[in-house]
């Protein structure tokens, strides 16, 4: 049997979802008994020229992770797309923008200048950001630029299949990578790797079904139970509009899920299943009851978005009409640009 | 003016690139060492509810995500002015010390090993952990995989999960100790410190027994004259978990010692506007440029540093590994650049026998282990050391602890400015004078700045592969005259 040709890339990412790969561990040795990694950046020695070198469709599978943070990023989405037979979403950031895209809320120019300008202890009297180009003595250094939002795999190229999480599970990437060397892939547009439920249904709590509380709490502000729902005692849990496939882990820990495996199917956006759901365990109250309770709730974005604004009906916050004519942060102009409009 | 452009670097977060620039005689003008990926967690991070942090931070980085945890969850606490139960802050530094003991192996065996294990000369297929394997036998190689998925296992247990672990928040840790599990952390505690004593017999004898490599070592082309930092405890001990930050000047005199909120008096940040990470630098000394030595603000934070800072270890088997190590580097400070894997393998033993002792520690099963704040919340700075150096989160709220403005400090970056100077050091040295440019060459100079074990490179733990090198020569018009790569390690 020819061997399956494998790549793996990582954009805006944090590592996890290399490490989830890395957990594969024994398995990894099974993989490279039927596929070859052509490209893998983080572990492999093969680079940019080498992927453009190859016909298109070379590559039998891709499995992209991180999300479109950068021009850089969306230059390689694209040249992936074109040299992948199919390319999968890997993880949440691909997937759903992931934490990062909360960035969206301010921007790139408030990222920019937090961090390089206006953090505590950074001494920049002169207000120096990083630059798409800049001439040193020697000669120009380049770096890639700031989209003006973080957005999905999905958003920038065509994708065939996503496998949720931060990070996905090992167990669950295997069953995926399995699926893929046996090809038994399921329709485009499916979600590998995991069932089709939400993670209360992996969930060892006892539930009622009802919430009865006055006010919610955060995490820090209740020792709760650890038999019952999080949510029936007043802790934001995102469980019932998460799809399953972690094993409800955080929750084992004594922690509420915050999301990371994205909506269940069929729900394409997940703040506001989260809310759906919550509103509706407030069985027999009135509109301002509910209300009351609500209001207990600090950063509704962060909460009910926390892994994907991005993919969510919000996307992001209105951009200034300035900021939205262009497609880049506000750094010097960037070689990029033509590969953001395409 | 010829200008060198390794690009791209794999094994990075992201897209990593070196420019080495040669002057007209072909000897090494200058080199850069850019970071080019940003995402902008000191911005969007505002909003957010303090308590959160720890679970938002840990997004960073998927390779060190508990190391941002605990030193979110300790600014946390300090914003609400609040202290854990004495076995939440036991739970805490046990879990971090197993996940230190597991990340410094990582590096070690899969990242750095395979130059001093399997060598730089050799061909670089071989140069992987898959060659380290095939050298030293499947019995280590197993062993090293059990090591590995043992730390994990001890994160999980009380975190739920390896990447990405949620156990801390203000006030203590989520889930506590039973005995049935403190009867498997002994177990796991008690591997952990037989497989750092099995990993300095390794050092001992296959690097130290190495006439070439000991001379590679304690050459001039890997070593900075630079301050050093580090947490220690109150004997001056080195912590991992918790402190004071020490800083030591080039001669290895204390110039600082001070608690995590008065970080801001001692360390500011530069910004340059060719990479998107900033350079730290000693306030007092201020920003010099890419200049080692008494005078200059640059300082490192490593493995190296750490121990450089501290006074000694915190255990007895690495307070004997430590002394070795003074005794047969000359004594203190050691400013060898390639000694800092030495120092890690002291500290991954340091760090096993701390997490043994707190996992036999009775109180580690106490139930107790949470306190729900109750001052309002403000202000607060946690440190932590991470593997790679010191890490501060710095938080400011507002009277319900909703994130106002936040500085973090990231383990890699402390070492920013040294990593950019190791590499030029190293390219000056190695490169120039009508030599030839060799694949070995060029592993020799990837090896100044693969001991800091920066984090951009941090997924590549367990995989076998080399780092991507392509040097491309110009010439005084940038018109491209040779390009030597290096070829892919793994493939049958």
């Amino acid at each position: 049997m020819k061997k399956l040709n494998l790549a793996v890339y990582w954009a805006a990412a944090c590592g996890g979802c290399d490490i989830a790969i890395v957990e594969l561990g024994e398995h990894l040795l099974e993989l490279a008994e039927v596929a070859d990694i052509v490209f893998w950046p983080c572990a492999m020695d093969f680079k940019y020229k080498d992927v453009e070198e190859m016909a298109d469709g070379h590559i039998d599978v891709t499995l992209f992770n991180g999300a479109i943070r950068t021009n850089e990023d969306a230059h390689i989405a694209h040249l992936l797309r074109k040299k992948s037979k199919v390319l999968v979403a890997l993880g949440s950031c691909a997937m759903e923008g992931c934490i990062p895209s909360l960035g969206n809320i301010k921007g790139p120019d408030h990222a920019l200048n937090r961090a390089m300008k206006e953090a505590p202890g950074t001494h920049n009297p002169q207000g120096v950001v990083p630059q798409a180009a800049y001439e040193m003595p020697e000669g120009t250094l380049t770096l890639p630029t700031l989209c003006n939002q973080v957005r999905t795999l999905e958003q920038v190229v065509p994708v065939d299949y996503k496998i949720p999480g931060c990070p996905p599970n090992h167990e669950q990437i295997w069953k995926a990578m399995t699926q893929i060397i046996e090809n038994k892939l399921p329709p485009a547009g499916s979600l590998l790797g995991v069932d089709e439920r939400t993670v209360c249904d992996q969930c060892p709590r006892e539930r009622e079904g009802k919430i009865r509380v006055e006010r919610f709490y955060r995490p820090h502000e209740i020792i709760p139970d650890p038999e019952r729902c999080l949510l029936e005692q007043g802790i934001i849990c995102a469980g019932p509009a998460t799809h399953a496939g972690c094993g409800a882990l955080c929750i084992e820990a004594n922690m509420p899920c915050r999301g990371c495996y994205g909506p269940p199917d069929g729900v394409v956006d997940q703040g506001a299943a989260l809310l759906d759901a919550i509103v509706a365990g407030f069985e027999g109250e009135s509109d301002a009851q509910i209300r009351k309770v609500l209001d207990t709730i600090v950063d509704p974005v962060g909460t009910f978005y926390r892994f994907s604004l991005a993919d969510s009906f919000l996307h992001r916050a209105k951009m200034s009409e300035e900021l939205s004519g262009r497609p880049c942060a506000s750094q010097a102009d960037g070689d990029g640009r033509q590969e953001m409009t395409t | 003016m010829k200008r060198i452009t390794i690009d791209p670097i794999t094994r990075l977060e992201g897209h990593g690139k070196i420019s080495i620039f040669l002057n007209d005689a072909g000897d090494v003008e200058n080199a850069y060492f850019q970071v080019p990926e940003f995402r902008g967690f000191e911005s969007f991070c505002e909003g957010r509810p303090v308590e959160e942090m720890p679970r938002i931070t840990q997004r960073i980085c998927g390779v060190c995500p508990t190391a941002h945890h605990m030193a979110s969850a300790k600014a946390a606490d300090a914003v609400y002015n609040v202290t854990p139960p004495p076995t939440a802050l036991k739970i805490r530094e046990m879990v971090y010390d197993a996940f230190v003991s597991g990340d410094h192996a990582t590096h070690f065996f899969v990242l750095a090993g395979p130059d001093f294990l399997v060598g730089p000369e050799v061909d670089p297929a071989q140069r992987n952990i898959l060659g380290l394997v095939a050298k030293v036998g499947m019995t280590m190689g197993k062993r090293v995989i059990q090591h590995l998925q043992e730390t994990h296992e001890v994160v999980a247990m009380l975190g739920g999960r390896f990447v990405h672990p949620v156990l801390a928040l203000p006030g203590g840790v989520a889930k506590a100790v039973t005995p049935e599990m403190q009867a498997r952390l002994i177990e796991i505690g008690e591997h952990l410190v037989e497989f750092g004593l099995f990993s300095l017999d390794l050092w001992r004898d296959a690097v130290l027994g190495n006439e070439e490599y000991k001379e590679m070592i304690l050459s001039d082309a890997y070593l900075h004259r630079t301050h050093n930092m580090g947490l220690v405890d109150e004997q001056n001990h080195v912590n991992y978990y918790d402190g004071h930050v020490r800083v030591v000047d080039v001669e290895g005199k204390e110039i600082a010692r001070y608690a995590p909120q008065d970080y801001q008096e001692y360390v500011e940040e530069h910004v340059e506007p060719w990479t998107y990470v900033k350079f730290p630098y000693l306030k007092a000394f201020g920003w010099k440029g890419f200049v080692d030595g008494m005078d200059s603000g640059i300082y490192r934070a490593t493995p190296l540093s750490r121990l450089n800072a501290a006074d000694g270890m915190s255990t007895p088997k690495a307070q004997e590994a430590y002394e070795e190590f003074y005794d047969y580097m000359g004594g203190k400070p050691v400013h060898a650049t390639l000694a800092t894997h030495w120092a890690r393998l002291i500290e991954m033993l340091n760090a096993g026998e701390r997490a043994l002792e707190l996992a036999r520690d009775p109180q580690i099963t106490d139930p107790e282990v949470r306190i729900i704040p109750e001052e309002t919340p403000r202000e607060g700075i946690g440190i932590v050391e991470a593997p790679r150096g010191t890490l501060t989160h710095h938080y400011i709220t507002d009277e319900k602890g909703i994130i106002q403005k936040v500085n973090l400090i990231v383990g890699t970056t402390n070492n920013h400015a040294a990593i950019c100077m190791s590499i030029k050091k190293a390219a000056q040295a190695l490169i120039g004078g009508g030599k030839i440019i060799t694949e070995g060459l060029l592993d020799k100079v990837e090896m100044a700045f693969r001991a800091y074990d920066p984090c951009f490179a941090c997924a590549t733990h367990a995989l076998p592969g080399e780092m991507a090198l392509e040097v491309s020569v110009f010439d005084n018009n940038r018109e491209l005259i040779t390009r030597l790569r290096r070829d892919e390690s793994i493939r049958e």
